[in-house]
């Protein structure tokens, strides 16, 4: 946290440098078939109060029963932040009244959380990395939605949502700037990706970031911070605290002063704005879950989590580095997505790993971009891509063509071999053809085979007509001596 | 033929099984006497029909030759069991009209064994209370009367609380028994003032799934009835595991009823000395000595204990209780179910709801419990109790670690008291009537009240015996010893009718 | 400790309990005398123990990941003192 303070990061007021703290709270939905005490479903998108259980609607009489899934899921997230399992931890009782909260509170663990302190490993943009210290994760239940816009004067209160599991993942104030904010949230949304155990979906709520923001002069203690609650994307966390710390900048060099507060940013207007209506009456009242007994369970049972946990982007990233010889930078772009690397992967295996990355990043990445797909709707399979792959290596077509082949690939599919074969698009290394076409070029065009002896670039109008000639088949290496030779080029 | 709403629940499954008379004629005789006992207001809604319609299937099931359990026996569920398609209310205006699309697993546990309802009972609005003088359908009287120098008094009595209209309707044999919930003492208060026998089992016992929570880590269901034999009986029916309520054992149901003719030779009972509390009647001193004596007469060892911590089980008990009463309790808010006072805000909504719908010791005990655990008091209040908690279960442990089956004290401090005469006291003297029973809730442990005499107004008195945890069987049979050695409660005559 | 007129009316509104001023005086009498019977608690030593958080010592049942309730909006909104297409209606709630 006293890391040295680097300008590069500092904010300009109209009289100082500032520095930027930000902590988050991250609430992301847990990957489950129904929710964290009840039977409901936690699909998306279904009719209003259609994904809702009896004890979901607090019912009279009815009792929370927890989801082992739901578990089992925040013991992985917490491996995968390196963090301390809790073998015991305690679910509590958070009460405040609210439309969307049926049980007038919302089950949450305070004081003895499931998962305790961890760390995520940021890569930033300039190749920098740090590392984010996480305070904690719990296991609470999500609130239902209201509806403003049906009636003039009613919420319409839908409890769908109301009790699906989510994991509260705290990070410590860490992080010194928006770009360092985003990456980090980019690099948490990767891992719980990997681990399967949050989609991190920001569009449909998955994972929603509360920030804490404040500002001070470098060297000097803590600011007073603003919580900035529910902000749904990744750019509107950038932008949102860009513009809070701004405002907080302008207010204490106009010396004013920061109230700590929750704020609500707002992308349209580009403002963050006070949340006075849940700023009454914070007295929670929290207390263990009389419903609920303390959730306690062994280290075997962590240990076989553990084992069956996949390959981590930090993990993969070293080994991409190690045994493809990729760059940090590379392996860090295949691994930033779990099915890109594994398709990466599985073109690399037995082939040269640099052209592969070539190949995935440039080509692939590439087009998919252009196309707005995903690595899972590719129309050229690993298999296909490795196969092109192989032609150039084994000199059977030219990169040239290969690129030729992708595209064939891409729009018509096929195996790679076949349509080389198919087409024609071989390679010709038989120097006795292509020194036809060469004697024959040569004697076409005695001009420029005069000039050509003061002016060696021409070669390249040689090599050009040549290919031309060979319907761009001919081996470029073989094409270039023949030349050299005849034309008498050192 | 006797009045058959005057059998006992086993003699009245004994007469069934032997085809004396119908399950259609024992329901329709409980329905009359139903009935005819409106002032006593033990219920808050009668369901004859549906009652008829059960017998109705019972009588098939018996001439069929499947009987169940509990084929054919008429019983009153306190309405703080969610009952599907039947208003349920918890004695609360705030429920409204409230009618569950459940069942309670107690009460579904009644029906599969084949018992027949009667109707929903009157009780303390949200079980709060000692006398069922705070329901929002007004109070319960008791069929007993005081005598005073032998004229019988026509002053209301209360039947204790909070399962009161349980306690009257066994009492006044409007039922063959019914189902109860016990927080600090509301099965064996009211038994004991009424004459009856109530088992408040072991926490997790029952499943409290379907039933209105009060206080959860304190609640339990049980019954009460007239002898420790059906009381055995529907304890059998109305326990069991609940794969929905994560506090109710996954232990299997013992047979109670076998349990009853064990008897107490060999088994140590222990006395102890903090119960012993000033100003305690001489009655109820010399009804304790008479249980011991009873008891050693049976073949059992008398031995005086001491739980220390006893005398801190009532006050930590009025800081757990509505903390967790007043988070339970949030839930009505005019939103889903049950009243709202319309607002045109929402906290306008809640407030005017709840203030509406909540009776005067309900909306007190939720302000004492969000008191206790607002902030800055949580620790001195909450925390504490819940310490003083482990030290009461402590006690416990430590007696039965040294060899005592069972602790025999009194259930009651006194007698019952006439309906409204305790209206001026302060609510902390209220809160005595449940000294004796509360340290049995905060510990887990079961407990049952049994009728050992009467007082000099000639009501009954009750003994309360507390087990070991999950040891159920040791109190009816030990129950079962003093039920016998003072002979079987005289029940007064239906003066109401 | 004891409370006086004004933590009444802070209880109650966190208590979400409308509370009418002639209310409050009462109110603050009757609590204040279950405080005062509670207070003996602050004597007894309770140095070194555990709170309670189970009364029962067993291990918390746990539920499989299955969809096994839902689909029953019509039964969840059956009780609802005002209700429209499935949804509960409350007084406009602002953010
Ligand atoms: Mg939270
Ligand atoms: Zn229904």
């Amino acid at each position: 946290m006293n890391a040295p303070v680097n300008p590069k990061k500092l904010i300009k007021g109209g009289l100082h440098d500032w520095e930027v703290v930000i902590g988050m709270e991250i609430h992301a939905q847990v990957t489950s078939r129904s929710k964290l005490f009840s039977g409901a479903s936690t699909a998306f998108g279904a009719e209003p109060n259609d994904n809702v259980s009896l004890v979901d609607a607090a019912m009279p009489g009815m009792l929370p029963v927890i989801n082992a899934e739901c578990v089992a899921q925040a013991v992985r997230t917490g491996l995968g932040l390196k963090a301390q399992i809790n073998l015991r931890s305690v679910f509590d009782r958070k009460n405040y009244f609210y439309p969307d909260l049926p049980q007038g509170y919302q089950i949450s663990q305070y004081k003895d959380p499931i998962v305790g302190a961890g760390e995520v490993l940021v890569d930033l943009p300039d190749g920098e990395a740090i590392t984010v210290g996480i305070e904690r994760l719990h296991l609470e239940q999500d609130a239902g939605k209201s509806l403003h816009d049906q009636a003039p004067n009613l919420s319409f209160v839908d409890l769908n949502r109301s009790g699906v599991a989510l994991m509260e993942i705290v990070s410590r104030p860490d992080l010194r700037s928006s770009e360092e904010a985003k990456a980090y949230v980019t690099k948490l949304r990767t891992i719980l990706r990997y681990l399967g155990t949050c989609d991190g979906d920001m569009e449909k709520g998955s994972l929603r970031a509360d920030v804490n923001v404040s500002v001070r002069r470098p060297g000097d203690p803590l600011g007073t911070r603003c919580e900035i609650k529910n902000v749904n994307s990744i750019r509107f966390i950038g932008q949102a605290i860009e513009t809070e710390a701004r405002r907080q900048i302008a207010i204490i060099e106009d010396g004013g002063s920061i109230s700590q507060e929750t704020r609500l940013f707002d992308p349209g207007k580009g403002e963050t704005r006070s949340m006075r209506s849940k700023e009454e009456a914070h007295d929670y009242r929290y207390f263990p879950d009389p419903d609920l007994l303390p959730l306690e369970f062994d280290q075997a049972y962590v240990d076989g989590l553990a084992a069956g946990l996949p390959e981590l982007p930090d993990a993969k990233k070293a080994r991409f580095v190690a045994d493809f010889g990729l760059s940090a930078y590379d392996a860090g772009v295949l691994v930033a997505e779990r099915s890109s690397a594994d398709y990466y992967e599985a073109v690399a295996r037995g082939r040269d790993g640099k052209a592969a990355a070539n190949w995935v990043i440039n080509e692939l990445f590439g087009r998919l971009n252009k196309e707005g797909l995903n690595i899972e709707a590719s129309p050229v399979s690993a298999g296909q891509l490795g196969s092109i792959i192989d032609l150039i290596g084994a000199g059977t077509i030219s990169g040239k063509i290969a690129k030729d082949l992708f595209e064939i690939v891409w729009s018509e599919g096929g195996d790679p071999h076949a349509v080389v074969e198919a087409r024609g698009m071989k390679q010709v290394t038989d120097t006795g053809a292509i020194e036809t076409a060469v004697d024959q070029i040569i004697a076409q065009n005695p001009d420029k085979v005069a000039q050509a002896k003061e002016k060696p670039t021409l070669l390249g109008w040689f090599v050009g007509q040549t290919m031309k000639a060979t319907g761009g088949k001919a081996n470029p290496a073989a094409v270039n001596a023949l030349l050299k030779a005849k034309l008498g080029i050192e | 033929m006797s009045e058959l709403n005057e059998l006992t629940l086993a003699e009245a499954r004994d007469g069934l099984r032997a085809r004396t008379f119908s399950a259609r004629e024992l329901t329709q005789a409980h329905i009359a006497a139903v009935e005819k006992a409106r002032a006593l207001n033990a219920f808050i809604l009668e369901t004859p029909e549906r009652a008829l319609a059960q017998a109705e299937v019972s009588d098939a099931k018996i001439a069929a030759g499947e009987g169940r359990p509990l084929e054919g026996l008429p019983l009153g569920i306190k309405d703080l069991f969610c009952t599907h398609g039947v208003t349920t209310t918890a004695a609360s205006k705030i429920l409204g009209g409230f009618e569950p699309h459940y069942e309670s697993a107690v009460t579904a546990n009644l029906w599969r064994d084949g018992a027949v309802m009667l109707g929903k009972l009157n009780l303390d609005e949200f079980a709060m209370g000692s006398s069922n003088e705070t329901s929002a359908f007004g109070d319960v009287v008791s069929p007993w009367r005081r005598q005073v120098d032998g004229v019988v008094s026509e002053a209301r009595i209360v039947p204790g609380g909070s399962s009161g209209g349980s306690a009257a309707a066994v009492a006044a044999r409007l039922c063959l028994g019914a189902t109860a919930t016990d927080t600090g003492g509301s099965i064996r208060q009211p038994a004991a003032f009424t004459g009856t026998v109530g088992i408040k089992p072991t926490y997790g016992r029952c499943s409290r799934w379907g039933t209105v929570a009060f206080a959860s880590s304190l609640d339990q269901a049980g019954p009460i009835a007239r002898t420790v034999r059906d009381c055995a009986i529907l304890l059998g029916s109305m326990a069991g595991p609940d794969a929905r309520d994560t506090t109710c054992a996954d232990l299997p149901v013992p047979d109670f009823e076998a349990a009853i003719s064990r008897g107490v030779k060999g088994l140590t009972i222990g006395i102890p000395k903090e119960y012993r509390v000033e100003g305690m009647p001489a009655e109820i001193q010399r009804l304790w000595d008479q249980g011991a004596d009873w008891l050693r007469a049976a073949g059992a060892t008398i031995r005086e204990i001491s739980l220390p911590n006893t005398r801190h089980a009532l006050p930590a008990y009025y800081i757990v209780a509505p903390a967790e009463a007043s988070s339970n309790l949030a839930r009505y808010d005019g939103v889903r179910y049950g009243l709202r006072v319309p607002a045109g805000d929402i906290v306008g909504l809640y407030e005017k709801t709840r203030a509406a719908g909540f009776g005067r010791e309900v909306r007190r005990r939720i302000m004492i419990g969000t008191y206790v655990l607002s902030a800055g008091y949580y620790d001195a209040y909450y925390v504490r109790a819940q310490k003083i908690r482990t030290l009461i279960k402590r006690d416990f442990e430590a007696a039965y670690a040294d060899g005592v089956d069972a602790i025999l004290t009194p259930a009651t401090p006194s007698s019952a008291f006439g309906i409204g005469e305790m209206a001026s006291a302060d609510p902390v003297e209220m809160y005595l009537n449940d000294v004796f029973t509360v340290t049995v809730n905060m510990a887990g442990l079961p407990g049952i009240a049994v009728p050992a005499g009467l007082d000099g107004q000639g009501l009954p008195l009750g003994l309360q015996l507390i087990g070991r945890p999950f040891d159920e069987e040791t109190l009816f049979a030990a129950a079962q010893t003093i039920e016998d050695a003072a002979g079987r409660m005289t029940l007064p005559k239906p003066w109401w009718a | 400790m004891s409370v006086d007129a004004q933590t009444v009316r802070r209880i109650a509104h966190l208590a979400r309990i409308a509370v009418s001023e002639e209310e409050v005086g009462p109110l603050q009498g009757e609590l204040n005398a279950i405080l005062a019977f509670v207070e003996q608690l602050g004597a007894v030593d309770v140095e070194g123990v555990e709170p309670m958080t189970s009364v029962t010592p067993m291990a918390m049942k746990k539920r499989e990941d299955a969809v096994t309730d839902g689909g029953r909006a019509r039964e969840i909104v059956a009780n609802a003192p005002e209700t429209e297409d499935h949804y509960f209606l409350v007084p406009k709630v602002i953010e």
